[in-house]
């Protein structure tokens, strides 16, 4: 399939690939920075099978990228060998963990966007994409069931974790808006129906996520200054530290194996 | 091509899954197809979660067994479509598990997520309750079960 297509699309296609394996990979790695941290037994072992899926389902995407892209790169090259501004996840993704209310108000962020996202990625006429779509759909309800569950009990929680996830979503908000925005490398896969157009799909990630704030006690933000650019290799200070961390080894001894 | 399609199938059904190793990857519907081309035998396996880490290790058995039959010539491809899910599970399959002490999923997701309450693979009680939601792999669940006073795992249905 991926040697008929035209250059362009080729090019958009990678491109748009690599942005969903990015995401993935990204939020994988701060999900397992919690390994061997979290307050109980049972939430570290959950915090670590969510990122472990996130990692699985970048790999998939990151190994269809390279192929599409058709330069004998590998996953791991684009893993391993890119930087800062060759990375193209989201920065909700990448904001640092902070604290157990930061990183599951992220997670429920991103958990509902990928839940509606998913459905629509599915009907890709990009075969593989949609495979690896279709495959991710129930493991995101048991993300999204958790991540959920946490913004109900800590909202309606005690007054401290009341205070301190109304913080996470007042400082993250500004980071939700580009996850529905669409650039020209898009448009070009939205007219071919290889991507599905993200703009019908805000609003309904605005209700789940207003009415569940809602049940949790917690408020919704007003939207003023998104920020964004992520698409294009514009990140916050964040993602490099975790960078360096995450591709040390790799690049100390490039091909090594184990 | 010593070996026929078929035969290379039920040479397979000799390697297990690491993590459930009363169940083969075949029977899992891990194996999804063996194809002979241009003096090649082409396997298709498919993960249960994107990131099971039990796929590294079913790839290096697959190759180990059949290089111990002199079958050199093997490649492997991870495919993800259609998604493997746990409604094919067989009778005989959940029996399997159940016997091994995992209590098997039930008929899918949505039934899941409507009865709360897992029955205990050890004395079939639903007496039970949810202790962690993620276990010691991406498939499992943690439950307790208050009358035969026994922690045990749940096949998630995916
Ligand atoms: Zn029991």
């Amino acid at each position: 399939m991926t040697n008929i297509l035209d250059k362009n699309i080729q090019n958009a296609l990678f491109n748009y690939i690599l942005g969903l394996g990015d995401d993935r990979l990204i939020l994988g790695h701060r999900l397992s920075e919690w390994c061997g941290h979290a307050h109980i037994l049972e939430e570290d072992i959950a915090l670590g099978n969510i990122g472990l899926d996130l990692i699985g389902q970048a790999s998939a995407y990151l190994s269809l990228a390279a192929e599409v892209e058709n330069k004998n790169r590998t996953e791991d090259d684009l893993a391993y060998f890119r930087n800062e501004y060759e990375f193209k996840n989201f920065q909700l993704v990448e904001q640092p963990n902070i604290d157990f209310a930061y990183t599951i108000v992220r997670q429920f962020f991103f958990d509902v966007y990928e839940g509606i996202f998913l459905e629509e990625l599915a009907k890709s006429k990009f075969e593989q994409m949609a495979g690896i779509a279709k495959k991710s759909i129930k493991e995101n309800i048991y993300h999204t069931r958790h991540s959920r569950n946490w913004i109900l009990r800590l909202g309606d929680g005690t007054e401290e974790s009341h205070v301190k996830t109304q913080t996470a979503i007042n400082d993250l908000w500004k980071f939700t808006g580009e996850i529905f925005s669409e650039n020209e490398n898009d448009n070009i896969l939205i007219n071919e129906n290889f991507a599905p157009d993200l703009k019908p799909l805000k609003s309904k990630w605005n209700e789940i996520i207003k009415s569940v704030l809602n049940e949790a006690t917690l408020e919704m933000p007003e939207n003023i200054g998104f920020s964004s650019g992520s698409r294009s290799g514009i990140h916050t200070e964040h993602l490099g530290h975790l960078l360096a961390e995450m591709q040390i080894v790799a690049r100390s001894f490039p091909g090594a194996k184990w | 091509m010593n070996q026929s399609e078929e035969e290379i199938l039920r040479l397979l059904e000799n390697v297990f899954d690491p993590e459930i190793p009363v169940l083969n990857i075949v029977e899992m519907g891990i194996v999804r197809s063996v194809n002979i081309v241009q003096n090649e035998y082409r396997i298709e396996i498919t993960p249960t979660y994107s990131g099971c880490p039990a796929m590294h290790t079913i790839e290096k058995d697959i190759l180990d067994l059949l290089n111990s039959h002199g079958i050199k010539n093997v490649k492997i491809k991870r495919i993800y479509s259609p998604a493997w899910t746990t409604d094919c599970f067989s009778e005989s399959t959940k029996t399997k598990l159940k016997e091994y002490g995992i209590a098997p999923p039930v008929i899918n997701i949505k039934e899941e997520f409507l009865k709360i309450n897992r029955t205990c693979p050890f004395c079939d009680s639903d007496k039970t309750k949810t202790i962690s939601e993620f276990g010691s792999t991406s498939c499992k669940s943690l439950h307790y079960c208050d009358d035969c006073r026994q922690p045990f795992e749940y096949f998630k249905c995916i």
